[in-house]
């Protein structure tokens, strides 16, 4: 089908065209052709997705082809090429439909910022790289999606380059993300040394009969080479999904403009590593024990990152917190082999957090910039829609039914119940605990930001207005899915035919168990109603009413009778990563460096062999050079003495 | 045959250039010196673009061959000829003397004309190095090219440039001479030949490889350099005039791994596999070793040195675990490496031209007032960081491959680069060129000028066309590494 490899190939293209456009030419298009044509770029992407994705599901459309041969390397070639199948096909339409709300929204938030072109050409930027991350059919391509993600969430966050802690943030969201592309570098290497190929296809093929395959990393310790390989390659998920303890640079990526902590460090790109091990099912499915290696990350990042958004008081900086704690529930989902749930909440998640995302980002515009939620309140009469909107955010986040985030949220919940993997026990105490907390946060910044008395000073009061359309359109188009695509993709997408051959399932999985209790939506929701997540959920936000609306002085008390156990400096802290990170591996390496530097380069180097032997030479020209005195006698007794000592020499040598 | 001597006229035009811009633009018409450099510079590049088209990806064997009796008395001969492997060093060392003479264009104005007469000739004598076939011819290439980088650093460098100038040249010449006593031993070995092919098929023990190998591997090591005869080249570069620092990060740096490629592997294959630990260990110290030095630079200069020479410990890695992914990607991360690095330098040289100040602590907020040059800086530090999408992480990404299937730790040790070159190149990114607007000299600074801009956006279209379609760097390639791979199987014992 000739005419569908150019569809797909526009799909990535058209909005690299318009990333060119507005940042090649920005100043010659101006502001409103930069984001015409990135808009126009990324709304065919989203439009030729939705037909590729209609091809797929009604009409079983499958395509796994090279566009183009990148290089060859002795007989190996490493190509450029597509895979579309169901799991691509989804993220295609949810990262193309995400991508463009933002577009949208971004003409509003960005429309004072003199790099409104430069930050148009980066999102269109991102989406194309996403976008060839996603469709990409082998692991070299993945790579280069993997680090062209990275580069433009790099440039993003550092998009405000004059602020000091934007380029602080940026420098470390991009370092901590290539510790974790070290493992996924590592990992790509042993694919290539076992199977002698890159492409999915091929080693997904051969991968079950290396299923016992041992390796020897180090002598004498056999290791499994499919547990080795997987745990390496999730390493590389770590970082682009901020998994603890890989997790430290996102929460300062809220450095930069809202739009992208929305787009990127939300709903997309972040969800790459939870997209990545869905893909690599075929692989994970073979090591139980990269598997409970999973789960235990996933379950731990779920909780401990939840009891951080608690204190929060940034706005941004709960969503983010909660972005940390809900992909830690994706990944628990990958852990215990429900790929599909993990993508079902991965597609809920990047509808709901977006809209939450970019309902904050409403808030902060109408605040003129004020993030902290101890100057808001009282603002649903000032921003109805925001507001609204923002209600069903954190409904969908609290996991309420019917709302997106009930549903696959609770299905984690009940996959990890119903597996046997390692861990699995630590992970439902996790997950559950979960619950309660990301309901309290949830409602916590709600009530905080728009109800209770207005804590702004009188000249933000009076300039409070709700956001124009541009804004407040995307918030409704995504408070659309954020209800509905729980209760309408929870059917098809986990227990139905939905992704086909594109994950692997075990027969005997958590799924599988699924599958046999499922009596339909309706029947779900009803005992949802009556189930431990629920109730969970309500009283967290039943706690977040009492604290905020009702007894308002109590968090403050609370506040100082964690203070002194000491619990609410760690908290504050981070669990003090940040700080062993700055102490043992910055300046770790900052010492280390400079360490070798004087004492290896300009001390032994340096200072011993090359002036020493300089030092030597001159030594020896020294004594040298005594010899050498100019007169004629001294000469001539030289003479004598070395005739003699010749012969004597001789004499001894041949006296026989 | 009797077609075109290319290869003799990729020598020898820039050379009679460069004595042309001499006798024609001394003294006061720089103008004029200018001009004929820049047409002699392009001259020299046009001259080697039909060894690219008229080249034949499929042979192994030397084309383009020139042969002639030269010192008839010592059996010395003037025969050239290049194979994929040399093939890509004539080209990238021809077009990257045209970027040197633009970058030197207005900004040397103490006697333009013998500065770039210096670098033509320069140009000249490095093609034939890449081109020589015979064993005096190359050494006399090898040692000529040492003179007119000795003048440049000597002469135009900065206020320690005798210093500098003294110890690249002492620690390049001594190990030449062991060198120069290989080649005899050989050619009384090989029936009075000085022939490198024939060096090739001579079968000696192993202890005599060894001599061999270490003799060759004095001379070429110091060139890459590899640690720890490394600490010529950082001072070389600070003191060196950004030409210099050009040529010699992305030429001159590639004649050490280039030797080894020519005369250590295929001259004595059995040592290169026992001394093989030994080399990759040197490559693995400079890549994790040199990496951590240039984390705690203050000089960018010194920066730069410092990330080429952990850049060429990935060359060095990639050749001795002897399979194609390794080989080959460290032949493209010697092409990456003359594109990235020059253009670092170029970069770097930009500022320094304004500010006179190549110190880190100097800077800061540059993007503030040079956004054009802030862009292409980005790109290059990325390149330099080895980012998919630019020519530097393809060496990088192939040559961790090769090495893990020798040993999972070698790529382990090296895979490391990718947080320390991201950290150590970034880091003084942002040091230099994010934040606010430092002090008056940054808030002063004009952004790049037509010049500037020209020799970035070429260098820029190099980095990302090879990143993305690295494709036509390789084609050319794999016959000559095939067979390159096939004489270090051989047993020469």
């Amino acid at each position: 089908m000739p005419s569908m490899k150019a569809l797909l190939l526009l799909i990535p293209l058209a909005p690299l065209a318009g990333a060119l456009l507005a940042g090649l030419f920005g100043k010659t298009i101006g502001r409103t052709g930069a984001h015409l044509a990135t808009i126009l770029g990324v709304a065919v992407a989203l439009a030729c997705s939705l037909e590729v994705a209609q091809a797929v599901f009604t009409q079983g459309f499958h395509y796994n082809e090279a566009i183009y041969t990148w290089l060859t390397v002795g007989a190996l070639p490493l190509q450029v090429g597509f895979l579309i199948d169901p799991l691509t096909a989804t993220m295609m339409v949810v990262v193309t439909f995400v991508s463009l709300m933002v577009h949208i929204y971004t003409i509003g938030y960005m429309h004072e910022d003199p790099g409104y072109q430069r930050f148009f050409s980066y999102i269109a930027l991102f989406t194309f790289a996403m976008l060839m991350l996603v469709m990409s059919n082998n692991f070299l391509q993945l790579f280069f999606g993997w680090e062209a993600v990275g580069l433009v969430s790099y440039l993003l966050i550092g998009f405000w380059f004059t602020r000091p802690t934007a380029v602080y943030a940026n420098l470390k969201a991009f370092l901590v993300n290539r510790v974790g592309d070290f493992g996924f570098l590592l990992g790509i290497g042993l694919v290539l040394a076992n199977f002698g190929s890159l492409d999915y296809a091929t080693v997904f093929a051969a991968a079950p009969a290396k299923a016992a395959t041992m390796i020897q990393l180090i002598p004498g310790q056999n290791g499994s080479l499919l547990t080795i390989t997987c745990i390496l390659l999730f390493i590389g998920a770590m970082g682009k999904s901020a998994q603890m303890p890989l997790h430290v640079w996102l929460p300062d990526s809220m450095e930069g403009p809202t739009p992208i902590s929305a787009l990127i460090h939300a709903a997309t790109m972040v969800t790459a590593g939870i997209f990545m091990v869905s893909r690599m099912s075929p692989l994970f499915e073979l090591s139980e024990t990269a598997r409970s290696f999973v789960l235990v990350v996933g379950a731990t990042t779920a909780l401990f990152m939840a009891f951080l958004g608690i204190i929060q008081y940034d706005i941004k900086r709960v969503v983010a917190y909660s972005t940390l704690s809900q992909l830690g529930y994706m990944t628990v989902a990958l852990g215990v082999s429900a790929y599909p749930i993990a993508i079902f909440h991965l597609a809920t998640h990047a509808f709901f957090k977006a809209l939450l995302f970019l309902g904050a980002g409403s808030v902060i515009h109408a605040m003129h910039h004020e993030q902290d939620m101890r100057h808001m309140g009282g603002l649903r009469k000032h921003l109805p829609i925001t507001y609204w909107t923002a209600v069903v955010g954190s409904l969908a986040l609290a996991g309420i039914p019917p709302f997106a985030g009930f549903y696959s949220k609770d299905l984690i919940i009940e996959a990890v119940q119903a597996s046997h993997a390692p861990g699995a026990g630590y992970a439902l105490f996790a997950v559950m605990a979960g619950v309660f907390i990301t309901a309290f946060y949830s409602f916590r910044m709600l009530f905080m930001t728009f109800h209770g008395k207005e804590r702004m000073d009188h000249h933000t009061r009076e300039h409070l207005h709700e956001s124009p359309w541009v804004i407040t359109l995307p918030l409704i188009l995504l408070a659309v899915p954020s209800l509905i695509s729980g209760f309408l993709g929870v059917e098809p997408l986990v227990f139905g035919k939905y992704f086909g051959d594109s994950i692997l399932l075990a027969p005997e999985g958590p799924v599988a168990a699924l599958r046999e209790e499922w009596h339909g939506v309706g029947a779900f929701t009803t005992h949802g109603l009556m189930a431990l997540p629920f109730l969970l959920a309500v009283a967290g936000i039943a706690t977040a009413a009492y604290m905020y609306l009702v007894n308002p002085a109590l968090p403050e008390r609370l506040k100082q009778r964690f203070t002194a156990l000491g619990i609410y400096g760690l908290l504050d802290n981070k669990y003090y990563f940040d700080r062993f990170n700055e102490v043992f591996f910055a300046g770790g390496a900052q010492t280390l460096g400079g360490g070798l530097w004087r004492v290896g380069d300009q001390t032994l180097i340096d200072g011993g062999m090359v002036n020493g032997s300089a030092a030597t030479v001159a030594l020896g020209s020294r004594l040298l050079r005594r010899l050498q005195t100019g007169f004629l006698y001294n000469y001539a007794f030289m003479m004598i003495f070395g005739v003699f000592a010749l012969l004597s020499i001789s004499l001894w040598l041949f006296k026989a | 045959m009797t077609s075109t001597p290319y290869l003799s006229l990729s020598i020898w035009v820039p050379i009679i250039a460069g004595l042309l811009v001499l006798a024609l633009g001394s003294g006061n018409r720089a103008p004029l010196a200018r001009a004929l450099a820049l047409a002699g510079s392009i001259a020299g590049f046009l001259v080697t673009i039909p060894l690219y088209t008229g080249f034949d990806p499929a042979l192994a064997t030397m084309q383009f061959s020139e042969y002639a009796s030269w010192i008839p008395a010592f059996h010395v001969n003037y025969h050239l000829g290049i194979d994929g492997i040399s093939l890509w060093f004539v080209l990238l060392n021809s077009f990257m003397t045209i970027l040197v003479v633009l970058a030197g264009w207005e900004v040397i104005e103490d006697r333009p004309a013998q500065y770039l007469a210096a670098f033509l000739i320069m140009s000249g004598l490095i093609n034939g190095v890449f081109a020589s076939l015979d064993a005096i011819l190359f050494y006399v290439f090898f040692e000529a090219m040492l003179i007119p980088m000795f003048i440049i650093i000597g002469v135009w460098g900065g206020p320690r440039r005798v210093y500098a100038a003294l110890k690249f040249f002492l620690y390049t010449l001594l190990g030449s001479l062991l060198m120069l006593a290989a080649f005899i031993y050989m050619f009384l070995k090989a029936g009075n030949s000085f022939e490198i092919l024939g060096f090739h098929a001579l079968q000696m023990p192993l202890h005599v490889q060894e001599l061999i190998f270490v003799a060759l591997f004095m001379s070429f090591a110091v060139k890459v350099p590899m640690w720890p005869v490394h600490t010529w080249l950082p001072d070389a570069h600070v003191e060196a005039p950004t030409g210099g620092s050009v040529i010699l990060a992305a030429i001159t740096l590639k004649i050490g791994a280039y030797g080894f490629l020519r005369f250590n592997l295929p001259i004595a294959p059995d040592a290169a596999h026992a001394l093989a630990p030994v080399m990759i260990t040197l490559s693995l110290i400079a890549v994790v070793y040199i990496g951590l030095v240039a984390l705690v630079q203050s000089d960018m200069k010194k920066l730069v040195a410092y990330s080429s020479i952990s850049h060429m410990g990935f060359v060095t890695l990639g050749f001795f675990v002897f399979n194609p992914l390794g080989i080959e990607g460290g032949l493209l991360q010697m092409i990456s490496h003359g594109f990235v690095s020059g253009a670092m330098f170029l970069c770097i040289g930009v500022l320094y031209d304004r500010m006179h100040s190549r110190r880190i602590a100097d800077y800061g907020g540059v993007a503030n007032t040079m956004p054009k040059f802030a862009a292409f800086f980005m790109l290059f530090a990325m390149a330099n960081a080895g980012l998919p999408g630019t020519s530097g992480f393809i060496g990088e990404f192939l040559v961790t491959l090769g090495a893990l299937q020798a040993n999972f730790w070698y790529a382990f040790l090296a895979a490391t680069t990718l947080i320390f070159g991201a950290a150590y190149t970034l880091w003084m990114y942002k040091r230099v060129v994010f934040g606010d607007i430092a002090n008056a000299s940054v808030r002063a600074l004009t952004d790049i000028g037509m010049r500037e801009f020209a020799f970035l956006a070429i260098l820029a279209a190099c980095v990302l066309a090879m990143g993305i379609y690295p494709k036509p760097f390789t084609e050319p390639m794999h016959a000559s590494v095939n067979k390159l791979i096939q004489q270090t199987m051989l047993k020469k014992i």
